[in-house]
Order: structure tokens, then C-alpha cells, then sequence
């Protein structure tokens, strides 16, 4: 797994890798609250494609997104093997629909490389960084990104 | 440390409530209620924010709140009279009086300035005869007259010279017994001190405190303090405004005399007070024996000492006393507590004693209290556990339906009972948090006053139906609305003195502030007896602005509404108050969140009213659960008239796609939920559903077309927009018996969303990070 990163001083972060389609993905294990088996969502009216709807969590309403959809890409059906990743991003909690959860990565910061120039504008926008380990090409997504804006109620 | 700071925040809290009735006390005197009940009430809430205040060395804090005293003492004893202006002075008072404590909590600076000349202006009042003082003599603290080293005799002369209309504290030379053989032998023994303490009934009179005394006291040094109850008569001779305890404090400290008599400069000439080096024994034989730890005997010999107590004793507020002590004497000898106990429903009866007994309540719950302090995030937890409960129940409950029990078994009928109770402890759960809008309306009448003097308008509040009650969830969201709302009535709607003359109108502008219970939710209406909305203005500034077309055929009610639109603001020149541009388009999404509504009516030259709705709580409501298009939403049954099964005669079809529902002679668009929530492309004929009959908040119906009925339910409210946001259509979501989550539908957004045609002015959509 991880073992064999040497580290070159920078700090140590864990993160947990999963896959979307055919491609690995990761996010900051911190912000991960916990990993559940998939089930049926209620549908959000008027809301965006990749918003699947809202589940209860535990007395809680949380909204799961699809995370392939997010990113441009086809959404998939959701089969058993489906799980979603309840992260915090800022002050809300949301559930990512993703494949399959891969393994726990180890890695510094000087590991992460800057995202490429490629045409999508989601990726570009929802993509901190990429990292290459054993071959495996993983991107980090920045989670402050994924949920759309709410509404200033500043009064 | 900690637990003083504990107590100040407490005595923050309780500023807020005297504050909160002292101008409550003061706007009572100025409708001509001066009765010396209410002018008491307001010299007790200014003396006990003062008396604090010195706990916590307040310095400034203290110099005004005393200057203010001392006019209200003036006030009290008809020696100043109560005229309508000296009023109004009191309630500026009162507004600089609530800077300075916001200022010793650390939230805002006081305009030092600003305080010095309303001391001043008060000094003037309270002496009529005497020259306005100047400003230096204002500035002079009285209360650092008293400075901690200085001997006694400089004490009271610096007094005299300084002070001599100080009516709250007299200051009189005391008589000091110095035992110069106990002081020999308590300098051998080491710094110990007695301090006999026996309060005049004047004392408590002034919402003074044994109990902080003795506190004050503990702070020198490690202290005993002793009761001696003996004084106190029979119960039936007893009577609850005197003063018949008095206490020996065994102190042990470094400080020096000077410090210890400090901490009496307040209650000074409202005590007998001796200060003694040593084990200075009194030659009280009863009192001897309690020192000697022989209770039963002093007990005993107490109806002896009665018959010759020379002085007034004890005891305006029994009870709390011997509470107040507690934790403070090290050991408390347990039999002077009990014949104190037979008192404490007396207490009741001594309106001085409020003030001082709820200070009690905080720091040791005594008994016989009635009112607790909770913590409310522990009431949320608990409300949070009923909704938890209340899903629980309605699963357990849909489970046992899907086996097909009989209702009439055992077990159905003790199902019911579950519902019910669950109910009952819901219902009661939601009380404790509900609270009387009282606590948001009564800042307004400052904010009138302000708002009025920075625009140059006389206004009058006039409020109205203080006491709805509304949870708390609600309570704390109803604030800043309220302020703008009368921002807004006072700056755009009131005309000046001037102009209102002109009208024919009385200058004095009435702004009225009401809140009143209807169909189950709250409504706070704001209206001012203004020039109403100029309609021509607010139209060609919408027109000018882009906000609608100029084409565009508009009725009056929807020009008056153009001022929800974002960016709208009429103000002719921007002004400090209410014309920055955030207007009311911030304040209607705010309302709008909390799944309120917010609309406006106005009258040309007779004014507008603003009409705020909001739900009574944000945690439960009563809903029917139907079905659309293989989902289940959760429709408000405030909102519902009836449901009906339509006839194919009754629906008429209007225009190419529209059609109407013909109810009793009238007819009532048709709306398919499905349809509106983008649940499904086509509808499917409205007689193979239910109609659900609804009515918006502008009292205008409409018929909701579903497919099935479930049946009627109270569900737990949750937020969306707790992790997501607002969605349009939907007022919160809800967790169903069998664990999924259901969407409560707004029965107005549906409405409106139907309602919408491209060229309208649409409300703000949502901001989807595309």
C-alpha cells in the first residue's frame, strides 16, 4: 500500500482513494465521516443532474450527489456494490455516490501534482491535484467546491 | 476565577432582564402609569444593575447607573416631579445606561462624551435649584471617593464635599469598637478579624444581599460566618420587611480594616457593622453559645433575646439566605438554618426581596424556587429526542399496520396510546421552549428613538400582543426582520413633521409593532400611519432599473411588492438608516428561510403595512401525506381547506394547457404537483388523483392535484438547508415511519412556480455553482 513512500520531511496525510467509473479518485481522510452501503435517495425538485436527492442519516437530511455526474462524466446506475462517502465539506455533511472505495494512501504534500490543463471546466475546478503512486494515476478533489453556492442570507 | 466569571455572565444576563424592565417601567410612565409601584420598579432595576456592577468593579458602569439612582430616588420620593419630559430624559438615561453595560461586557464602546453629558443633564434634573453642573464635577467619580486605603474619617468627608445629593447612600460616620487587648492577642494569634454584621431592614429595602456581603468577604480571606437566627420572632409575630438576623464573620486575612469595611460601602448606614481584631467575642449569649458550637442552647435562648433585642432584625428574604450562605461558610452549623426554614413562605410577600432572590437562584438552587435556568442546548437535545421518538413511533406504528392487526386488538389500541402519549410529551417539550415575542419587541421602543432622531421624524410605538408566544427557534430569527421592517416604516414611510402638518395629519407619527397567533402560525405586523407607497416612483424605478418591462401591466398589489426585488431601493438620497441598498429583498429571503412570508399593503396617504408570517415552531408540524408521481411529500394541513375526489364535470379546461376546478360556484386553478415539481412531463387527468383545496398565504386557492392520500401525520421538521439549501417548492424535509426521507411541500412557491410566466419579476433563482 503505502508503506514504501519515503517521506522527505513535509507532513504526512492519509487519504482514502475510491473509484468513479474507470478512474481513481481521493479525498482528505479527515473530512471523511463515514463510508455506507448505497440506498434509495428522495428526489430533490428543480435541482441540478448530478443532485441524486436526500437520505436519512441518522435523524439527519443529506443530500447525495453523483459524483461521476459531478465531474461531466455519464451517471452510472448505482449497483450493490455502490457505496456513498459522507464527507464535511465546510459547515454541511454530504454524501458522494461513488463505485467502489479502493484503500487508505499515505502521502506529503510534495507528492501532489498541480492538475493538468485539460478542457473540462468541472475538473479543472473540482480537482486540487493529481498523485501518482505505483503507476495509479489518483486526483485529489476539493470538496469546497462540490456543493453549489447556497444563497447569501445575510440580512 | 472561572466560576466569577460564571457569575458575571450571569449578571449580564440579568442586566439585559433589568434593563428590559427598566424601560418597560419607564415607557409605563410615560402613557401617565407614574403609580409608585412602577417608578419603584425602575429605581430597583437601575440599584440592582448598579449594585453589580461594584461587585465587579465597574467602575464606569457604577458612576453612571449611580448618578441615575440618585434621580430616580429623587423621583421616588416626589421630591423631583415625574413630568412627561423628565421622562424622556430617563429613557435617554436608559438607552446610554445599556451602552455602558454592553460596554463592561465587551460589545461596543460607550461614547464617553455622550455618558458625561447625560450624567450631567440627570445631575441637573435631580437638583433643580442647583447650577447644570459642569461637566468636571460630572466626571468626578463618586464611587472612587472611596478609595481602597483610605482611613475612614477622609472616607466620609471626601463623601460630604463630593456627593451631597446622594440619596442612595448615605454615608454616615459608624461606630467602631477597637478592643486593644483582642488586637494584641490577635496579632499573636495572626490576621483574624471578627466582623459582626447586623442589617437594618433598610438594607434589603435597597435590594441589597447578606449573601454577597459574605461573598465579598471570602474573597479577603478564608472566612466562618455564623447566623445568629435568634432574634427572629415567632411566625405569627413576624414581620417579612424587617431585619432580624445578624452574622459573626470569623475572617482570617492580610488585608487591613480599610479592605474589609470596602466591601460594606455599599450597604454603609444600613448596617450595624463591627469590625474587631481578633476572636472578638460579642456579649450576646446566645450568640456565644452558637460560637461555641452549642446550637440547642442558642435555639433555646432564642425567645429571650427577642424580648430584648434592642434593633429592627431580619429578614426580608428568609429563604434565600442560609442558601446564600452555604457555600460560602465552611461550616455551617446545621441547626441555624432550620429555625430560619419556617419563614420562607413570608418571603414571598417582600417585593424587595425579588431582585435579591434571583440572584439566589443562579448560584444554588434553594428551595421553594419556581423558576430553573436550563441550559437550552439541553433542551434541544431533548426536543431533538422526542422528533426521534415521534419517527420511531410512526414506524413502529406503520410496521404493525403492514401485518394487518385489527384495530380494536390489544396491541393497536396500546399503539394509540403510544401516539398519544408521544404527542403529550412533544406538545410539552415544545412549550418549554416557546417564549413570549416580548423579549424582541422591547428593543424596539430604543430603536425608535434612534431611527426617529436620525431622520428628523417624530414617531410612537405602539405595541400590541407582547405576550404571543412563539418557540424560541423562532424568536431568535425575528430580530433583524422586526428592525428593518421599522427601520423602513419609520424612514421611508413616515413623512416629516413638516410634510404631516401639511396633510393634516398630527406630527407625532404612530408606527405600530403587533403580533398576533393566526391559522396556526405567527404574524408580525409593522405599519406606520405614513404617506403609503408612491406607486408612480416605485414603478418607473423598477422600470429604470431593469427590473421589470416597462410594458408590463401591473396591479397596485404588485408594484407594492416590487419592493422585495433585489436591488430596489427608494430612498431619495442614501441614508444612514435604511437606504444602503441591502433592503427589503435580504430581509424577504430571510423570512423566506425560515419558511415564512413577507407582503405589503399601502394606502396612499394613510400608510402601509407590512405583514410578516412566520411558523410557530421550526420543529414540528401537521401534515398530509400524499402521494405524487411515486413520491411521497408531506402538504401543510394549515394550508389545506379540503381534499376531494374531483367529478369529470367539475374540471373545466381553460386555455391551451390550463384547466380549473369548480368548486361551489367557484373556480380554482388547477395545479398538478407532479407536473410543477418536475416530478413528471405530463399530467395525468385530475380525476384519477385526489385534490388537495389549498390556501395561500394572500388568502388566494388553489387545487393541488395528487395521486393518493396517505393520511394525516405531525412530522419532525429538518432543514435542508442545514446541508444543503434552499429548494423551490420544498419548505424542509422529513423523516417518514419507514426511515425515508419526505419533502414538505410550499403550498405558496408551488403556487408561485405555477403562477410564473417568463416576463414577471422572478424571485432570486438559486445559484447553482455550474
Amino acid at each position: 500500500m503505502s508503506e514504501e513512500i519515503i517521506t522527505t520531511g513535509a507532513e504526512r496525510r492519509e487519504l482514502i482513494s475510491f473509484r468513479v467509473g474507470d478512474q481513481e479518485y481521493c479525498v482528505d481522510i479527515m473530512a471523511v465521516r463515514e463510508i455506507r452501503g448505497w440506498s434509495p435517495a428522495t428526489t430533490l425538485p428543480q435541482s441540478p443532474g448530478y443532485m441524486r436527492g436526500v437520505i436519512n442519516l441518522r435523524g439527519a437530511v443529506l443530500p447525495i450527489m453523483d459524483l461521476a455526474c459531478r465531474l461531466g462524466m455519464p451517471m452510472v446506475e448505482p449497483t450493490v456494490r455502490s457505496v456513498f462517502i459522507v464527507v464535511k465539506a465546510g459547515d454541511r455533511m454530504i454524501g458522494m455516490l461513488v463505485d467502489a472505495v479502493s484503500d487508505i494512501l499515505s502521502i506529503t504534500d510534495d507528492l501532489v501534482q498541480p492538475t493538468p490543463d485539460v478542457a473540462c471546466d468541472a475538473v479543472r475546478s473540482f480537482i486540487r491535484g493529481i498523485i501518482s503512486i505505483d503507476g495509479r494515476m489518483i486526483s485529489e478533489i476539493s470538496l469546497d467546491r462540490l456543493l453549489p453556492e447556497r444563497e447569501a442570507l445575510a440580512a | 476565577m472561572d466560576e466569577l466569571e460564571a457569575i458575571k455572565v450571569t449578571f449580564f444576563q440579568e442586566c439585559e432582564e433589568l434593563l428590559a424592565d427598566l424601560e418597560g417601567g419607564l415607557l409605563a410612565m410615560q402613557d401617565g402609569n407614574d403609580d409608585g409601584d412602577t417608578v419603584n420598579a425602575v429605581f430597583r432595576a437601575v440599584h440592582s444593575i448598579k449594585g453589580g456592577a461594584g461587585a465587579f468593579g465597574l467602575e464606569p458602569l457604577v458612576r453612571f447607573a449611580h448618578v441615575f439612582e440618585t434621580l430616580l430616588d429623587a423621583v421616588r420620593s416626589n421630591e423631583v416631579p415625574a413630568t412627561p419630559d423628565l421622562v424622556v430624559t430617563l429613557l435617554r438615561a436608559s438607552d446610554v445606561l445599556a451602552d455602558h453595560v454592553s460596554s463592561a461586557r465587551g460589545l461596543g464602546v460607550v461614547d464617553e462624551a455622550v455618558s458625561a453629558a447625560m450624567a450631567a443633564e440627570l445631575k441637573a434634573c435631580t437638583d433643580p435649584n442647583a447650577a447644570p453642573a459642569p461637566a468636571a464635577v460630572v466626571e468626578a467619580p463618586v464611587f472612587e471617593a472611596a478609595p481602597v486605603a483610605a482611613p475612614a474619617e477622609a472616607l466620609i468627608g471626601a463623601d460630604d464635599a463630593l456627593d451631597d445629593d446622594d440619596l442612595g447612600f448615605d454615608f454616615q460616620p459608624m461606630t467602631i469598637t477597637i478592643d486593644e487587648q483582642a488586637a494584641d492577642v490577635a496579632a499573636a494569634a495572626g490576621n483574624v478579624w471578627t466582623v459582626s454584621i447586623r442589617p437594618k431592614s433598610d438594607l434589603y429595602r435597597k435590594a441589597n444581599e447578606t449573601a454577597l456581603l459574605l461573598r465579598e468577604l471570602a474573597r479577603l480571606g478564608p472566612i466562618e460566618a455564623t447566623l445568629d437566627a435568634s432574634a427572629i420572632p415567632p411566625l405569627d409575630m413576624l414581620d417579612a420587611e424587617a431585619a432580624y438576623a445578624t452574622w459573626t464573620v470569623r475572617l482570617e486575612t492580610e488585608e487591613d480594616e480599610t479592605a474589609i469595611r470596602e466591601v460594606f460601602e455599599f450597604v454603609d448606614g444600613d448596617c450595624d457593622l463591627e469590625i474587631t481584631r481578633g476572636e472578638g467575642l460579642t456579649p450576646d449569649a446566645a450568640l456565644a453559645a452558637l460560637l461555641a458550637g452549642d446550637a440547642p442552647a442558642a435555639v433555646e435562648a432564642a425567645p429571650a433575646v427577642v424580648a430584648e433585642a434592642p434593633a429592627p432584625v431580619v429578614v426580608v428574604e428568609a429563604a434565600p439566605e442560609p442558601v446564600a450562605v452555604a457555600p460560602v461558610v465552611e461550616a455551617a452549623p446545621a441547626p441555624v438554618a432550620a429555625p430560619i426554614a419556617p419563614a420562607a413562605p413570608v418571603a414571598a410577600s417582600a417585593p424587595a426581596a425579588a431582585p435579591a432572590a434571583k440572584a439566589q437562584q443562579i448560584d444554588v438552587p434553594g428551595p421553594g424556587q419556581s423558576v430553573i435556568r436550563v441550559d437550552p442546548e439541553r433542551i434541544d437535545r431533548l426536543i431533538d429526542l422526542v422528533g426521534e421518538l415521534v419517527i420511531n413511533q410512526a414506524m413502529l406504528a406503520q410496521r404493525v399496520g403492514e401485518y394487518g392487526i385489527a384495530p380494536s386488538s390489544n396491541l393497536a389500541m396500546g399503539l394509540d396510546e403510544l401516539e398519544q402519549l408521544t404527542r403529550e410529551i412533544q406538545d410539552s417539550v415544545m412549550a418549554i421552549r416557546a417564549q413570549p415575542v416580548k423579549s424582541v419587541f422591547q428593543r424596539m421602543p430604543r430603536l425608535v428613538r434612534e431611527v426617529a432622531s436620525m431622520t428628523g421624524k417624530q414617531a410612537r410605538l405602539v405595541m400590541d400582543g407582547e405576550n404571543t408566544e412563539v418557540d424560541k427557534t423562532v424568536i431568535e430569527r425575528l430580530s433583524d426582520p422586526i428592525t428593518h421592517m421599522l427601520r423602513n416604516a419609520i424612514d421611508h414611510g413616515l413623512e416629516s413633521p413638516e410634510e404631516r402638518k401639511a396633510a393634516g395629519k398630527n406630527p407625532e407619527g404612530v408606527v405600530k409593532l403587533a403580533a398576533l397567533h393566526r391559522s396556526g402560525r405567527i404574524v408580525i405586523e409593522v405599519s406606520d400611519d405614513g404617506k403609503g407607497i408612491n406607486r408612480e416612483r416605485v414603478h418607473s424605478i423598477a422600470i429604470k432599473k431593469g427590473l421589470i418591462s416597462p410594458e408590463l401591466q401591473l396591479t397596485d398589489e404588485e408594484i407594492d411588492n416590487l419592493i422585495f426585488l433585489p436591488g430596489f431601493s427608494t430612498a431619495d438620497k442614501i441614508s444612514d438608516v435604511s437606504g444602503r441598498g441591502v433592503g427589503m429583498d435580504v430581509v424577504k429571503r430571510s423570512v423566506q428561510a425560515l419558511g415564512g412570508r413577507i407582503s405589503i399593503t399601502s394606502r396612499p396617504g394613510q400608510g402601509s403595512t407590512f405583514t410578516l408570517s412566520l411558523p410557530l415552531t421550526l420543529a414540528v408540524l401537521d401534515g398530509m401525506v400524499v402521494d405524487v408521481a411515486g413520491e411521497t411529500l408531506v402538504v401543510p394541513l394549515a394550508a389545506i381547506v379540503e381534499s376531494l375526489r374531483p367529478k369529470p364535470e367539475e374540471v373545466r379546461p381553460l386555455g391551451p394547457v390550463g384547466s380549473v376546478l369548480a368548486v361551489r360556484d367557484s373556480f380554482v386553478p388547477l395545479i398538478d404537483v407532479g407536473l410543477t415539481l418536475g416530478y413528471r412531463e405530463a399530467s395525468p387527468p385530475p380525476t384519477e388523483g385526489v385534490v388537495l383545496l389549498v390556501e395561500g398565504e394572500d388568502g388566494s386557492r388553489a387545487a393541488l392535484v395528487a395521486d393518493a392520500i396517505h393520511g394525516q401525520r405531525q412530522v419532525v421538521i429538518k432543514s435542508l438547508e442545514q446541508n444543503y439549501q434552499q429548494v423551490d417548492g420544498v419548505a424542509a424535509a422529513t423523516i417518514l415511519g419507514d426511515g425515508r426521507v419526505a419533502l414538505i411541500l410550499d403550498v405558496d412557491a408551488v403556487i408561485s412556480l405555477r403562477r410564473r410566466e417568463p416576463p414577471r419579476p422572478v424571485e432570486p433563482t438559486l445559484i447553482a455553482a455550474e
